[in-house]
């Protein structure tokens, strides 16, 4: 019974964690894009303007709510609804921390360990197109209907990429469970240093299927007015636009579970730390990889133009996919020749 | 967690349940009994609505209950790609098609007699040939003990020990089909 009511509070915590760093994820973007083109940003609401995202969720509440004439209303409410459902349910399997022991017992700070870990994050992926294509298409705008088309025919490009570049790292470490993944990291080194190409992929990859830029072409305002949410309004755009944070910040948690060392950091078992000290260093580390990883996202977007719809294609399937092809050769002769085959 | 049935209805249900769970598991039993139903009612909704983005979408909806049996079994790795290669793959270009084409309610014109008829006779023969499998099927319980026949690791060994030569030539032929699909796509050969 204790380990479910450990389970329970742990989904919250994670749920209510993964909103708020959301939420303060645009007030940092805000920031950052304002010190990079040289302006102040967010200012008016609290100190240094940290109260804006409250005073956005307040606006996009209170905002009246529009569903265009001809369109599908359940699928038009149900689109934004999928979209979150999607960024959300991703963090069920990332191993957020190292055991804690509570009264005797030990758990782990994760909240599913499955066996098939990573194939359930690629069903996740492979899914989260459809918030934005039933969004799309219910709007009755051909615009929308066009964004949402872009979306579909570019996340499908890049996941193959993705889960290309992920068999390389799934032959070396032979295993599907993120938690072992991450132990593995922990007795040897940080996985980018045997699979830096297979990290580069999977980054690229990671801006695709969040949509974000150079990739944000499925909501390109100077060619589709907004796109799949030309149509939305109210707290329903708020969610579309929320769950693009929120997978920024999945997929940086991802990146940093898989290649980054997860929760581990070096030296980590010489600081005579007790378990329950330890795992809470681990995720104090774990969340500033994450968060370094958000700034790369936010980086990339505010310095890096858009790409065009033919390059994006080229992109994907005469650059990425080949390489990643060429990974997994070379990571199959060299452990060959190393040994690790058996 | 129980739930009685009434008498006739438990018959039938130690009858036709594959699982035989309602001994000692009752919870897979109701999550058993709840994709099952989701599984028949999208299906039945697929034919039965008009708008042909409302047939794909239920058929999704029948796809992750299907998954949601495999994961019942134990079978993982299945159900993982079934989500992945259908749900997540195929439908979403499905949807594409339909969504680019925009096929509406409206477009489905009246069907000739010939069609009708040639509908009557392979309904007609799809129910001829599922009574006698349903009368020739064995339908004794699998065994639902923690079997471990459908995870990632006794699957890949399988495969790769027992059934290469199979395995290695449908990989073959998925791979001549992907490029004649290449070639069929492009515009002309020479370019």
């Amino acid at each position: 019974m204790t380990i479910l009511i450990f389970k329970i509070i742990l989904v919250l915590a994670v749920f209510g964690l993964t909103m708020l760093i959301a939420m303060y994820s645009t007030w940092a973007e805000r920031k950052l894009s304002a010190v990079m083109q040289d302006r102040v940003g967010p200012n008016r609401a609290g100190p240094m303007g940290l109260l804006q995202p409250l005073a956005d969720g307040i606006k996009m509440f209170t905002k009246e709510e529009l569903i265009p004439e001809g369109s599908n209303r359940f699928l038009f409410i149900i689109g934004p609804g999928i979209a979150m459902l999607t960024a959300l349910i991703t963090g069920a399997v990332i191993p957020w921390g190292g055991d804690v022991s509570i009264g005797g017992e030990s758990f782990a700070l994760q909240i599913t360990d499955i066996n098939i870990g990573v194939l359930y994050l690629f069903g996740v992926v492979s899914i989260g197109v459809y918030g934005i294509m039933i969004g799309g298409w219910a709007s009755n705008n051909k615009y929308s209907l066009l964004g949402a088309l872009r979306a579909s025919s570019q996340m499908i490009s890049y996941e193959i990429a993705m889960g290309l570049s992920m068999i390389s790292l799934i032959m070396m470490t032979g295993t599907l469970s993120l938690r072992e993944i991450v132990a593995q990291q922990d007795a040897g080194f940080a996985n980018v240093l045997y699979q830096p190409l297979a990290f580069l992929i999977f980054m690229i990859c990671a801006f695709a299927e969040t949509n974000r830029a150079p990739f944000d072409l499925p909501e390109c305002e100077t060619e589709l007015i907004g796109g799949y949410h030309t149509e939305y309004s109210s707290m329903k755009l708020g969610l579309f636009l929320f769950a693009e944070y929120i997978n920024m910040f999945i997929s940086s948690a991802i990146m940093v579970s898989f290649f980054w060392g997860g929760y581990n950091f070096p030296f980590q078992h010489e600081l005579g730390l007790s378990p329950n000290a330890l795992a809470t260093v681990q995720t104090v580390v774990f969340f500033l990889k994450v968060f370094g990883f958000i700034f790369l996202f936010m980086w990339v977007r505010w310095t890096i133009p858009r790409f065009r719809y033919d390059q994006l294609m080229n992109l994907g399937w005469k650059v990425l996919l080949p390489l990643s092809l060429l990974n997994i050769f070379v990571t199959g002769v060299v452990m060959y020749l190393t040994g690790k085959l058996n | 967690m129980r739930v009685d049935f009434p008498p006739f209805l438990s018959t039938l249900i130690n009858h036709i349940n594959p699982y035989q769970l309602q001994q000692n598991m009752p919870i897979s039993e109701i999550l058993f009994w709840a994709l099952s139903a989701i599984a028949v009612l999208c299906a039945l909704m697929v034919v039965v609505v008009k708008n042909p983005v409302h047939s794909a979408l239920y058929l999704i909806l029948t796809f992750f209950a299907i998954a949601g049996h495999y994961f019942l079994l134990n079978a993982h790795f299945l159900a993982a790609v079934h989500i992945i290669v259908y749900a997540g793959a195929i439908m979403v270009l499905f949807l594409y098609i339909i969504m680019m084409v925009n096929l509406q309610e409206a477009q489905v014109d009246k069907k000739r007699n010939l069609f009708k008829l040639a509908s009557v006779v392979s309904a007609g023969l799809m129910m001829l040939v599922l009574t006698v499998a349903g009368q020739r099927a064995d339908l004794t319980a699998v065994t639902n003990s923690a079997t471990e026949i459908g995870t990632v690791e006794s699957l890949g060994t399988t495969l790769f020990n027992e059934f290469l030569l199979p395995f290695e030539i449908s990989a073959l032929l998925f791979l001549s089909a992907m490029v004649g699909a290449v070639l069929l796509s492009k515009k002309s050969l020479q370019s």
